[in-house]
């Protein structure tokens, strides 16, 4: 496979890069913040997402999705990196979407599938308990009662935790945190009782919840995959999620990359304009090449996703650890060489860096990663 | 790609395997630990074992040390996408290159685009099948990072030139049987104008070449002396004056080579490597934490460069690659290899400041550790690099 974007995928790009750049630029964030906007994004807009097929953008045809892949995935997130977009296609699209399609029964499949694809239900996965993502420290109890379980435990990150319509929660049904066994995953309906929801006003202004749930009764029928045995759909669902935060975060580098270098050629100092100096030329000139790296890395990532998603762990790892430290090298370059304009709010070159801190806190940062990859080649 | 290229591709990937399964001698499916293990050709060249031999010349009679040149000149005919499909195979394996060459990695490509069709015919199959080993004349005294500057000059005298000049950093020049030369042929125009790309016998009367001692102990690198040395002008490549456009385009294709050095991805992993000197915790976790990280953190911007130089390969196929990409691999590249060989160094512990003795192989690994400081300065700097990345790919302002 080319490690470049075929025709379909380049259209594909471009229809989402005109949609994104015309309805949600950076303002439109912005806006949302300034508001305190009370769903954190546009549902108006969401809907001509899905019109156009992206909400539904993995889920296979016959659930009424376009039955795409990664790739696209990714290529969607980019765009969204580039103007930092607040979207539910991240929890509901690419990570809800995957687990229910890699984890459910037909029947789960059925009920939730069709409605992701027509933008009218939003689901997001409650992993993270600490203060890093650590998924086999997982000990949100969940204990069978009757003919279901009982789950007590606390989420924090939860992506769109507030306004989802479906919480797929991962769970210790056995064994203790830190092992691999006795993690299951459920379905859980943000309305049932004991279930209490604080939205968290995040450092980016995108939405993110704390849950908790105190003995939340959920049926058999609740389970998505099999019992004590979800870390295998949770590596694989975590790893395209992963991915397509990596995609997001490329996105976001390349944006602020482009802004910083325009800037570097219309600001003047010392009667020069500061893209003559050298310190900053090369400055800038590291950090391209450290961006066209990084997008090849996470191409290569994505591609590996397509073709076997069980394969593809050293790769992501590899993606998501140069996603962060590209993504925070450019930022930083981006505010240092604004100057003091790069410290006000009135700039956008800030928002930038808000979101790179919080995708890089996404699905495990490049500390995470580059010890995964350390563990999997043996030292 | 259609369904039936793609057919024909895994077709050609299955009968590639094969025939690499069934000819490929498994000594030549290790990596090479010193220079006898590599095989550079020329006249005056020896195998220096029985399977080196055999897998050159299976390689040579397929076409396969130069995969995607036209079979008319020695080439194996390959497309783009097969030669991947190659290429894989034989990482799969570890099979080493059959063929090292100058002539394969840099003149080649430049005669291919800027050559005529003789020297095309006279050249190009003697690289092929490794009878003519090349050097490259670019470097001078006084003309290193700023290479336009050299002073080597070509007096016109009928037919021929006649030059006479000094270059430096010339790889290999006592064992090359030819050179590809910068010389200048004009003295009056501005300095990119008068610079003609010519190649010569380095048998012709009038040349001497002395090899330079380096911190690695060794002589990879000669000065060139030429002294009145006459070669006829139909070995100009190009035009004449307009040299500067074909030394360019080699460059290209050295930055590519150099930034492909060092054995990316073969072998153990680096952190077992280390394993052995520094030891290992009751789960095999290396017995240095901030080496660890070190090494891990390595592996990630090694594994991300390896996806970015089969981009490079993949957009410039597709028509979508920057001509000055090379220079932006060519930058990370060799930092990598250098950050590698400080790490080998960081983990061999005494073990690896041994000079001379057969148990370190006579001091195989600080010698490549010292060598590798030559990869961010051979080919343009990496200062130089980041400026062309900065004036040609960014389209930054000034100089």
């Amino acid at each position: 496979m080319a490690l470049v974007l075929t025709e379909e995928q380049s259209m594909l790009r471009d229809s989402a890069r005109g949609l994104i750049s015309d309805k949600a630029p950076v303002p439109h964030l912005r806006q949302l913040r300034d508001s305190k906007d009370p769903t954190g994004f546009s549902k108006e807009f969401w809907h001509s997402f899905a019109e156009m097929g992206f909400a539904g953008l993995l889920v296979p045809e016959e659930f009424g999705g376009s039955g795409l892949g990664f790739v696209e995935a990714g290529v969607v997130m980019e765009e969204i990196g580039r103007t930092l977009m607040p979207s539910p296609f991240l929890a509901t699209s690419v990570v809800a979407a995957s687990a229910l399609n890699r984890g459910g029964n037909a029947a789960q499949k059925s009920e939730y599938l069709p409605k992701i694809s027509n933008g009218s239900l939003l689901a997001t996965l409650a992993i993270d308990e600490g203060a890093k993502h650590r998924p086999l420290q997982t000990s949100l109890q969940a204990v069978r009662a009757g003919n279901g379980f009982r789950l007590s435990g606390a989420k924090a990150l939860v992506v769109d935790g507030h306004v989802a319509d479906l919480f797929i929660v991962a769970a210790r049904t056995a064994g203790s945190a830190g092992e691999r066994e006795g993690l299951t995953l459920f379905l859980v309906n943000p309305k049932a009782k004991g279930v209490a929801i604080e939205r968290t006003i995040m450092v980016d202004a995108h939405n993110a919840a704390r849950i908790e749930l105190a003995n939340v009764e959920v049926n058999a029928d609740s389970v998505l995959g099999e019992i004590d045995q979800g870390a295998g759909l949770l590596d694989g669902v975590l790893d395209i999620g992963r991915g397509a935060v990596a995609s997001e975060m490329v996105g976001l580098s390349e944006e602020v990359f482009g802004r910083t270098v325009e800037y570097l050629k219309s600001r003047k100092q010392f009667g020069k304009l500061i893209g003559e100096f050298q310190a900053l030329q090369h400055r800038a000139a590291e950090l391209y090449v450290d961006i066209e790296i990084t997008r090849a890395a996470v191409m290569k990532a994505l591609q590996a996703l397509d073709t076997d998603v069980a394969k593809a762990t050293s790769a992501v790892a590899v993606a998501k650890a140069r996603a962060g430290t590209t993504a925070t090298r450019a930022v930083q370059e981006g505010v240092q060489m604004h100057g003091g304009m790069g410290m006000t709010d009135q700039f956008d070159i800030g928002f930038f860096m808000k979101r790179a801190r919080v995708c890089e806190e996404l699905f495990g940062d490049a500390n995470y990663h580059t010890e995964q990859l350390a563990r999997a080649r043996g030292y | 790609m259609t369904d039936s290229e793609t057919a024909d591709l895994e077709q050609f990937r299955s009968e590639t395997r094969a025939w690499l399964e069934a000819n490929c001698p498994p000594e030549m499916r290790k990596p090479a630990t010193s220079d006898a293990d590599v095989f550079w050709g020329g006249r005056n060249t020896r195998f220096s074992s029985e399977p080196q031999r055999i897998w050159f010349e299976r390689m040579r009679d397929r076409g396969w040390t130069v995969p995607d040149w036209p079979r008319e000149y020695g080439g194996g005919g390959l497309s783009a996408a097969e030669h991947k499909v190659l290429r894989a195979e034989m990482a799969k394996i570890g099979a080493r290159p059959p063929l090292s060459s100058f002539g394969i990695w840099m003149l080649g490509p430049a005669l291919l685009k800027y050559g005529n069709e003789a020297q095309k015919q006279e050249h190009l199959p003697k690289i092929a099948a490794g009878l003519i080993r090349w050097c490259q004349g670019y470097s001078e005294p006084n003309a290193g990072s700023d290479l336009a500057s050299l002073q080597t000059r070509a007096e016109s005298d009928g037919d021929d030139f006649v030059i006479t000049g000094s270059k430096i950093w010339t790889s290999y020049a006592n064992y090359a049987d030819w050179i590809f030369c910068l010389v200048r042929t004009d003295s009056t125009a501005k300095k990119h104008d008068g610079i003609s790309f010519i190649l010569f016998d380095m048998t012709s009367k009038g040349v001497t070449t002395k090899p330079i001692l380096l911190i690695s102990g060794y002589s990879p690198f000669c000065e060139t002396f030429f002294d009145g040395v006459r070669v006829p002008k139909s070995h100009v490549v190009g035009t004449v004056n307009r040299g500067w456009d074909v030394a360019k385009y080699l460059l290209q294709h050295e930055r590519a080579m150099i930034s492909g050095m060092g054995e990316r991805g073969v072998g153990r992993p680096l952190g077992q490597i280390a394993a052995d000197s520094v030891g290992a915790d009751a789960q095999g976790r290396l017995d240095d934490a901030m080496l660890r990280g070190r090494i891990a953190t390595f592996d990630v911007d090694e594994a991300a460069l390896a996806a970015c130089a089969e981009r490079a390969v993949d957009l410039a196929k597709a028509g979508q690659a920057h001509p000055a990409f090379s220079s932006a691999m060519k930058y990370y590249g060799t930092e990598l290899n250098k950050r590698r060989y400080e790490i080998l160094m960081s983990a061999g512990g005494v073990d690896a400041l041994e000079w001379e003795s057969e148990r370190s192989r006579q001091g195989a690994r600080p010698r490549a550790w010292l060598r590798t400081k030559a990869n961010s300065i051979e080919g343009g700097t990496s200062e130089v690099m980041l400026g062309i990345v900065a004036k040609r790919i960014l389209d930054l302002p000034g100089a």
